[in-house]
């Protein structure tokens, strides 16, 4: 294949890729920003969406409802994670490492226990192959693609533009001035670790049919998203975005051109000069 | 174990003479019930640790294993058992993981204490744990297809009698994927030792018959999209040889169909790719008029023998090859018939030896193993007639290239025994037991 036609699917794979990375990221990086805590067991919301879809998708043969289920469970076992472990270990930032370390480990092993280990499918939706003169491309790709677009706009129009979204940015910016003006922030919290874990679940259910459901996915999930989140710069959701797109077309370009391989040590080398360069990351605030 | 026997057998009277009794109420139910009881009462358990892969990438592989290796111990004692001891099976999980192989081999040899090890199949996991068994001098034999028994490189203790090598299927099948489909390959394959026999033998096999080579693409063994990959395939490719494993097989199909459309070069498959994996699952379609090679017909085929369809029976398997209770369960055909055959293939090594305990034993039984010829076509072997190397302890048998016709794999070939043959590169029997 010549260099034109290879660069075009080298992208098209790249944006697929970066955007719904960037969904999957901007979970991680809303529950660090407005949380301050690493939730260690992020890519678990990531696998459960997907499990959850393929659950929902076979017993009830309606993969848009599967789509609305997976956020909605998997944002229900995150309110309840924080209810039940992280406040009450007062999202002390070491202990909710360990904590959250504990809830990847029993996520995965419920998982293992009762949909077993077993890689299934989803149909896809919407079916059809879209054909460039040289190569055939899936077009439900573009579809995921397409929606995760619009998943990201839609949270970010409600972080800039509703109550909620203040007090978010609220309790992000400083956590005492906001409680000092009525901000709910313990809710807040609550709400964000919901809402950060239904993001992953979504982009879990968004890409099960491109990738089938398995207990093991959430690990690349939350390793690209910790690259992701630390790029962009810790709690910054811009710069979640922009890194996102970053690490995704060049994990998308440098491994259709060279290697998959490659494109992994790529992201990691890009992590390593952020931090040593500038380190709080593209458009990490300055540190307090 | 062994000091157990001597002890017991004066309880043993009173309850076989119990047994006895039970047996009678229980004459008018089934004939056969009291003497397969009272045979199990009489001698002890033969013990066969049997390594599955129930968790991880080979889950699929572990859970046809499991039910394949129950049939066959269900029929062998029926039919009385092996050299008149029923067979137990101890099952411990390897999670597909080699390290975790090698720990359970330690665990089947000194704490159960069984008298054999068999049944893995993948070849990093069968490579990490055969060095143990060497060392702990318990026979362990594998259902991995690998040419690792083969090529010289494990040790005596270890067998493959029950399933061929990559090396003899390729060997099989290059030469007519070469005549009928083109002389132009590349090459997909997973990158392990067992996607890197296919790379060698393949690419010696092209070599020897005119073939040639255009690229090898190997695909790292997590890999979950596969779309990147195909812009490698050179235009000119006339045969895409593809074998991929693990739990991305589906997508593979799926995006390679995506990305060649209608214009797609012959392609030839290794069922692996789709063991396990309905052929009708949506996205599949693009496998429509493509080749694979199988080991066992996963479709039962109109005139097959009545010890195939028995065989299919006791396995519980309907004639798509999925399991008769879940039609949406498919079977691993073309490997799982390989647990069947080595536990027959076991079975006459330790009734011709005389085999009775581990340790001072296994030398009987090995050198017995090692000079077995041949195995005939049968309910013991199911696949069709093998011939044993005794001194490479691997097996060979006939192989079978299939269409995928109406959404289902028809046997278009059956390959001779002698087509999968090569040189031997090794001789187990010189080293020391």
């Amino acid at each position: 294949m010549s260099l034109g036609p290879h660069l075009l699917l080298a992208l098209l794979e790249g944006t697929v890729g970066a955007l719904t990375l960037a969904l999957t990221a901007l979970g991680l990086s809303l529950v660090f920003g407005v949380m301050r805590i690493v939730n260690v067991a992020h890519g678990e919301f990531f696998m459960l969406g997907a499990v959850v879809t393929w659950y929902v998708s076979t017993t009830t043969g309606s993969y848009l409802l599967a789509l609305l289920a997976a956020p909605l469970i998997a944002g229900a076992g995150a309110v309840l994670a924080d209810r039940l472990v992280l406040r009450r270990i007062g999202y002390d930032p070491e202990s909710t490492i360990v904590a959250t370390i504990g809830l990847l480990y029993i996520l995965q092993q419920a998982v293992l226990t009762t949909y077993g280990p077993y890689a299934r499918p989803v149909a896809p939706p919407i079916y059809f192959r879209v054909g460039f003169p040289w190569f055939g491309y899936s077009g439900y790709k573009l579809v995921v693609a397409g929606v995760a677009a619009l998943l990201l706009a839609t949270t970010w129009l409600a972080l800039g533009r509703t109550r909620l979204g203040l007090y978010m940015r609220a309790t992000q910016q400083d956590r005492e001035i906001a409680q000092a003006f009525a901000v709910p922030v313990n809710r807040v919290y609550t709400v964000a670790f919901g809402v950060g874990s239904a993001l992953a679940a979504v982009a879990g259910a968004l890409v099960v049919p491109i990738q089938q459901a398995h207990y093991l996915m959430g690990l690349d999930a939350l390793l690209l998203s910790f690259v992701v989140v630390i790029l962009g710069g810790l709690g910054s959701l811009r710069g979640t975005l922009v890194a996102a797109l970053l690490v995704g077309l060049s994990d998308g370009v440098v491994s259709v051109l060279f290697s998959p391989t490659l494109a992994k040590i790529v992201a990691t080398l890009m992590v390593a000069l952020v931090l040593a360069i500038r380190g709080r990351g593209l458009f990490g605030e300055a540190a307090a | 174990m062994s000091d157990s026997r001597p002890t017991s057998s004066a309880p043993k009277i009173s309850r076989r003479t119990l047994l006895r009794a039970s047996g009678a109420l229980a004459l008018g139910a089934s004939a056969t019930g009291p003497w397969v009881r009272r045979a199990a009462a009489q001698a002890p358990p033969l013990r066969l640790g049997f390594q599955v892969h129930r968790t991880g990438i080979g889950a699929a592989y572990g859970r046809w294993y499991d039910r394949t290796t129950a049939a066959a111990v269900k029929l062998i004692n029926e039919k009385g058992g092996i050299g008149g001891r029923p067979v137990e099976i101890i099952a411990e999980d390897d999670g597909t993981d080699p390290k975790r192989g090698a720990e359970v081999v330690e665990k089947f040899a000194s704490q159960h204490k069984v008298d054999f090890i068999f049944g893995t199949l993948f070849s990093h996991v069968v490579i990490a744990s055969a060095p143990r068994a060497g060392e702990l001098k318990i026979p362990y034999l594998v259902v991995s297809e690998g040419y690792h028994v083969a090529s010289g490189s494990l040790n005596r203790y270890v067998f493959q009698p029950g399933i061929t090598d990559v090396r003899a299927q390729i060997t099989a099948v290059g030469g007519w994927i070469l005549k009928n489909l083109g002389k132009k390959v590349t090459l997909i394959f997973p990158d392990y030792a067992f996607g890197h026999d296919h790379r060698d033998f393949f690419s010696k096999v092209a070599a020897a018959q005119g073939g040639t080579v255009r690229a090898l693409i190997p695909i790292p063994p997590t890999e979950t999209s596969f779309t990147k990959y195909f812009p490698r395939v050179p235009a000119d490719t006339e045969v895409l040889y593809h074998v991929m494993v693990g739990p991305g097989v589906l997508t593979f199909a799926r995006e390679m169909g995506e990305h060649f459309g209608s214009k797609r070069p012959q392609i030839f498959g290794f069922i692996d790719s789709v063991e396990a994996v309905d052929i009708a699952s949506p996205g599949l379609e693009f496998l429509e008029g493509t080749y694979f090679w199988e080991a066992f017909p996963r479709y039962a085929t109109p005139n097959m023998p009545a010890h195939v369809r028995l065989y299919r029976d006791r396995v519980g398997i309907n004639d798509s090859g999925a399991s008769v209770t879940d039609p949406k369960d498919v079977s691993t055909a073309s490997h799982m018939f390989g647990c069947w055959e080595t536990l027959f293939v076991i079975k006459q090594a330790v009734e011709q030896s005389g085999y009775k305990k581990p340790g001072s034993d296994y030398k009987a039984f090995i050198e017995t193993l090692e000079g077995l010829q041949s195995f005939p076509e049968g309910i013991e072997h199911p696949q069709g007639p093998k011939r044993f190397g005794g001194r490479i302890h691997q097996v060979f048998g006939q192989q079978v290239i299939s269409k995928v016709e109406k959404r289902q794999l028809q046997v278009v070939h059956r390959t001779a025994i002698e087509d999968s043959m090569y040189e031997p590169e090794a001789d187990y029997t010189k080293q020391p037991l």
